[in-house]
Order: C-alpha cells, then sequence, then structure tokens
C-alpha cells in the first residue's frame, strides 16, 4: 500500500476532497451559466462569519457556516428579485459587513488564530467525521437537487424571461439555487479555504465549458475535472509537503489551460476539414443550407 | 383576383364600421367574411392598460387593444415607445400599473398555461457564456411541461423537435452548439423552439434586429407560414415598417399609447408621422401589392 494511504487523516482527505469535488463543480455549472460566481465569493466571506461565530460561541463551525450561507443567499436572492437593491449593491453590502463582523470577532477572542487561519486557505488534511458527515449529507442534497430540477435549471441558465413562458416556477428556482449555493460554498470551504472557494466551484466548469458540446457532457466533464484537480493537487501537496487547498486551485488552473489548449486544437482540426468547431464562426456551406432551406 | 378585391373593398368597409363604432377591436384581413374578429376568440386583450417603471413617466400609457384568434398582429413603434413593456406585459413578467392584460381571457400574471404560448426574444441571456447546448437541446426546452425528475436520464432526438427544425428550416444544423450559430440562425433556433410545443399564440420581439436584409425577408415568410398554414396567432414587436406590410393582417402604432390601429393598408404616412415624431414619406404596398 502506498504511503499515502497509510495515514486516516489522508484517507478522510481524499474521501472528503472527493465529495466536493463533485458537488462544487456539478452546482458550479449553473452558478457559471447564470453568471453568479459573484454570489459564491460573497457567500464565501458569509461562511468566514459563520465560523468566527462557530468558534466564539464553541459550536460546530461549519454547521453555522451552512447556516449563516443559506439564510444570507436567500436574502441577497430577495433583494435582487424584488428590486429593491442592483444585485451587486446587495453582495458588496453582505460582503463587507459579514467580513467586518468576522474581523471583529476574531480580533476580540484570542486562542483559535490558528485555526481560524485553517479556515480561510483550507483544512482538508485536519478534516473530521463530523466535516465528512456534513458535506456527505450536502452531496446528496445537490446531487438529488440537480437531477430532480435538470430541466428548471438548464432551463433558467439559458434565459430568465424564456423559461418563465415555458412555465418554469423561475423565483423558486432561483431562490433554490441561491440557498444551495450557500451550502456548496459551506462544503468546499472545508477543502479549499474561504478565500478560494470560488476557484473550485468556477475553474473546472470553465476548462468543461471549453470542451463540452451538450449540458449533460459539461455537467460530466466539470466534475471529472474537479475530481481530478482534487486528486492531483492532494497527492502532490503530501508528497511535497505543500498547502493542500493552493496546490488543489494550482492544479485546476493547470486543467483549465490544458483544456484550452484542447480545445484551440481540435478547433483547427475541424477549420483544416471544413467542419464547424465549437463555439466559433459559421461556414459558407451552413449558411447556404440556411438561405435555401425552405420554410 | 376579382374575389380578392371584393374581399378586400368587404375588409375595409367593415374596419372603417369598427372605427365609426369607436371599437376598440383590431380589424384583421381573414380569408373570408365569416371570419370576422366577432367571431373568433380573442387570445390577448389589453384594458386600459398602464405601467411606469419605478413610479416614473408612464411607459405605457392607457392601452387597449386585442388580438383575435388567426391573426397576425404587427406592433410598431420607435425605440423607447413601450413596445417591449407591452410584451412583458403580455407574458406576465410585468404587472401593470393600472387596468388589466389578459392572455386567453386570464390575467396574464396570474396565468399558468403556457403551453399555449410561445415566445421568441431579441436576445438570450444564456447566450455569450459558452452555453453548453446543441440546437436540438435548446428546442427540447420548449416542450417543458413541468416538473420531470427524469429529464436529464431522456434520450434525444424527439420527432416534434425534428418537425420544428424542419419547419424553422435548420434541421441540417440540429448537432451544432448553438453558440456557433450566426444570429439568424439563433433566430430560427429559438423559433424553433416557440413553436416545438405546437402553440396557439406566438409572440416575437424585434426577431430580425442583426440579421440581414435577405435573411429578414425569408424570417418574414416563415412567420406567415407559421401564421397562414400552420394556424398559428402571431404577435410581433418590431420598428421595421416593412415587416407589417408582408404578413400582418392588423397593426397597432404604440408610442407609449396606441397612436393608430387597423388594418396594415390603412396606416398612412400621417400616422407614421405622428408616430416618429418626424414627416415620414413612405411607399406603402398593401396586400394586392398595389402603390399607394
Amino acid at each position: 500500500m502506498p504511503e499515502i494511504f497509510q495515514y486516516t487523516f489522508m484517507i478522510r482527505a481524499l474521501i472528503g476532497g472527493s465529495m466536493v469535488a463533485i458537488l462544487a463543480p456539478a452546482f458550479g455549472l449553473f452558478i457559471v451559466l447564470r453568471r453568479l460566481s459573484l454570489i459564491a465569493d460573497t457567500l464565501s466571506h458569509v461562511a468566514l462569519m459563520g465560523v468566527a461565530i462557530g468558534f466564539v460561541t464553541n459550536t460546530f463551525p461549519t454547521f453555522v457556516a451552512l447556516i449563516a450561507t443559506t439564510t444570507s443567499a436567500a436574502g441577497i436572492e430577495q433583494l435582487r428579485a424584488r428590486g429593491r437593491m442592483p444585485g451587486d449593491a446587495a453582495l458588496a453590502v453582505f460582503l463587507y459587513s459579514s467580513l467586518a463582523i468576522a474581523v471583529i470577532i476574531i480580533s476580540k477572542s484570542s486562542g483559535f488564530n490558528a485555526d481560524f487561519f485553517g479556515y480561510l486557505f483550507g483544512t482538508v488534511l485536519s478534516i473530521n467525521d463530523r466535516d465528512l458527515w456534513l458535506i456527505g449529507i450536502l452531496l446528496v442534497v445537490v446531487i438529488l437537487f440537480v437531477i430532480s430540477f435538470f430541466g428548471e435549471l438548464t432551463q433558467s441558465a439559458f434565459d430568465q424571461d424564456l423559461a418563465h413562458v415555458s412555465g418554469v416556477r423561475v423565483t423558486a428556482t432561483n431562490l433554490a439555487l441561491a440557498v444551495l449555493t450557500g451550502a456548496t460554498v459551506t462544503a468546499s470551504m472545508r477543502v479549499v479555504g474561504v478565500l478560494m472557494v470560488g476557484a473550485l466551484i468556477v475553474i473546472p466548469v470553465l476548462a468543461a465549458l471549453r470542451l463540452a458540446r451538450g449540458f449533460r457532457t459539461a455537467l460530466l466533464l466539470s466534475i471529472a475535472f474537479g475530481l481530478l484537480s482534487v486528486w492531483i493537487g492532494l497527492v502532490v501537496a503530501f508528497y511535497a509537503d505543500l498547502a493542500a487547498g493552493g496546490v488543489i486551485v494550482i492544479t485546476t488552473v493547470v486543467m483549465l489551460a490544458l483544456a484550452e489548449t484542447v480545445g484551440r486544437g481540435r478547433d483547427y482540426l475541424a477549420e483544416r476539414h471544413g467542419i464547424a468547431p465549437a463555439g466559433q464562426s459559421v461556414t459558407q456551406e451552413d449558411v447556404e443550407n440556411t438561405l435555401s432551406a425552405d420554410p | 383576383m376579382t374575389v380578392e378585391r371584393a374581399d378586400e373593398v368587404d375588409r375595409e368597409r367593415q374596419a372603417d364600421l369598427d372605427l365609426e363604432n369607436g371599437q376598440t377591436t383590431l380589424w384583421s384581413a381573414g380569408s373570408d367574411g365569416e371570419n370576422a374578429p366577432s367571431n373568433r376568440p380573442t387570445v390577448c386583450e389589453f384594458k386600459s392598460t398602464w405601467y411606469s417603471y419605478g413610479g416614473g413617466e408612464p411607459a405605457v400609457e392607457d392601452v387597449s387593444f386585442k388580438v383575435h384568434e388567426g391573426d397576425f398582429a404587427a406592433i410598431l413603434g420607435p425605440n423607447g415607445s413601450g413596445k417591449t413593456t407591452l410584451l412583458r406585459l403580455a407574458l406576465g413578467l410585468l404587472k401593470p400599473g393600472r387596468g388589466s392584460v389578459e392572455l386567453f381571457g386570464q390575467s396574464s400574471s396570474r396565468f399558468r398555461n403556457w403551453s399555449r404560448v410561445g415566445y421568441v426574444p431579441q436576445r438570450v441571456e444564456g447566450l455569450g457564456t459558452r452555453f453548453p447546448a446543441t440546437v436540438e437541446e435548446i428546442v427540447e426546452q420548449g416542450l417543458y411541461r413541468g416538473i420531470d425528475p427524469l429529464a436529464i436520464f431522456r434520450r434525444h432526438g424527439r420527432k416534434d423537435v425534428l418537425d420544428a427544425l424542419d419547419v424553422a428550416g435548420i434541421a441540417h444544423l440540429r448537432h451544432r452548439p448553438i453558440e456557433s450559430l450566426s444570429i439568424g440562425q439563433r433566430q430560427r433556433a429559438l423559433i424553433a423552439r416557440a413553436i416545438v410545443g405546437r402553440p396557439e399564440l406566438l409572440f416575437l420581439d424585434e426577431p430580425v434586429s442583426g440579421v440581414d436584409a435577405v435573411g429578414r425577408d425569408r424570417f418574414h415568410e416563415l412567420i406567415s407560414a407559421l401564421n397562414q398554414e400552420h394556424g398559428m396567432t402571431v404577435f410581433l414587436i418590431s420598428h421595421d415598417i416593412g415587416a407589417v406590410m408582408q404578413g400582418a393582417t392588423v397593426c397597432a402604432c404604440i408610442n407609449r399609447t396606441v397612436v393608430f390601429h387597423g388594418a396594415p393598408h390603412h396606416l398612412t404616412g400621417e400616422h407614421l408621422s405622428e408616430l416618429y415624431g418626424f414627416p415620414v414619406d413612405v411607399l406603402l404596398h398593401d396586400a394586392l401589392h398595389e402603390h399607394r
């Protein structure tokens, strides 16, 4: 058995990391397509406030963070949907107020600064059973949600008005999407830390979008890139004795670069063979076909 | 030809009558006298509708008109005239400040029977994000009939989808990523998406903006065919007068309020000048292609 599997903390890290690697990009696909990446970022700061409160009150920090992110997500969505405040203004208010509260709590209390640092930069190597259970439950909830509401999610990602006229309950879908974004952020926070949560949610998805043609492929590719990044990142971090969160995020960026390269190569080949590539311009033949088509 | 002419005269008479009676009914040029609007059900109706954004100047002011089953209604107006607001009110995306808007006799904000309605927007939010969907997948979205937990496992290639792609003239593009299409092709894909569920009423918002002249003509032919051959009621928003003259049976000119409504051949340069706020001198082609 390789050395890496002889440590319980490494096995826990691999299990927790893998669950988050499925959860974050699977849900991230809808976050990216709806251009909500900034919400993920805001909610990660809200999660930080939750963690601080958890430490001070001596409760389970990840759970407090989950409550904080999901309720804030619902609040942000309500403000946005009712047009009370421009979307990014609402985000700024939530981001800075929660960060300020976190800073005040940390400065007033001494003794947990080291742990807190871990939440900022990721603590996947010190993940405990309680965290694993919570992440596991969130994973099941989010996967069931994505599968059951796949139609609604893809419709509202394409266009909110079109979705409404197709009969999709857009307001309810948006609220659920926001709340589960909070849950996804909280789960991912344990692996890559508050400051890099957005990376795990967004970057594997960008890599997948470069290569995928259909929605299902994009979903599966996002998850595949997420899993590869976490596995490679954890192994490299273990043997090179580096910060796991940072290595994982760098690996996602390498994946994105690879996907771009493969995508470009494919476009180049397609162009040479006269096939219109994904995301590129239209061939003359297509134009003629469309024009000559008798409606 | 003579028969058509007689029809034309009939229609004009009826339209004049409507105007004299002060009715808000839009007269549509049906194929025969029995098809008069009063005999056909109303599918969309604005009743003294008012709307203003954020409580400012009204964007829509006391608008009343009806669209009947089988109509090809063109809503004309300059930019900022409230055309798109009207459309959003009709689709229940906005709630009127005063008055009401009805779809199939039901308040549009409470309307839920969306399978009867198709919609082709001017722009789509999701495009430009490398949206991962083939043309076929986008058209399939039009078949949405409520929550389906197994949707993710369903196979492609349903006959309805292929038929709709055929009607829209883009069957050969069905496996292509939606983002790789030209603007005109995307609009056809959106038409296919809108008609795949065989709606009774089709809303289009400036569907040809950004499409070249040839594409525009073909697009209007397609919409006319949907109206005449497939029996769909059409509610088209445009700032392009040519579009109205080609296939529309009724038209309403909007500049916050209704400036003109009636058959397109009753539309004069004076109406248009009032609409656009400067003298308009146009050669109008009516249904018989006579220059007036």
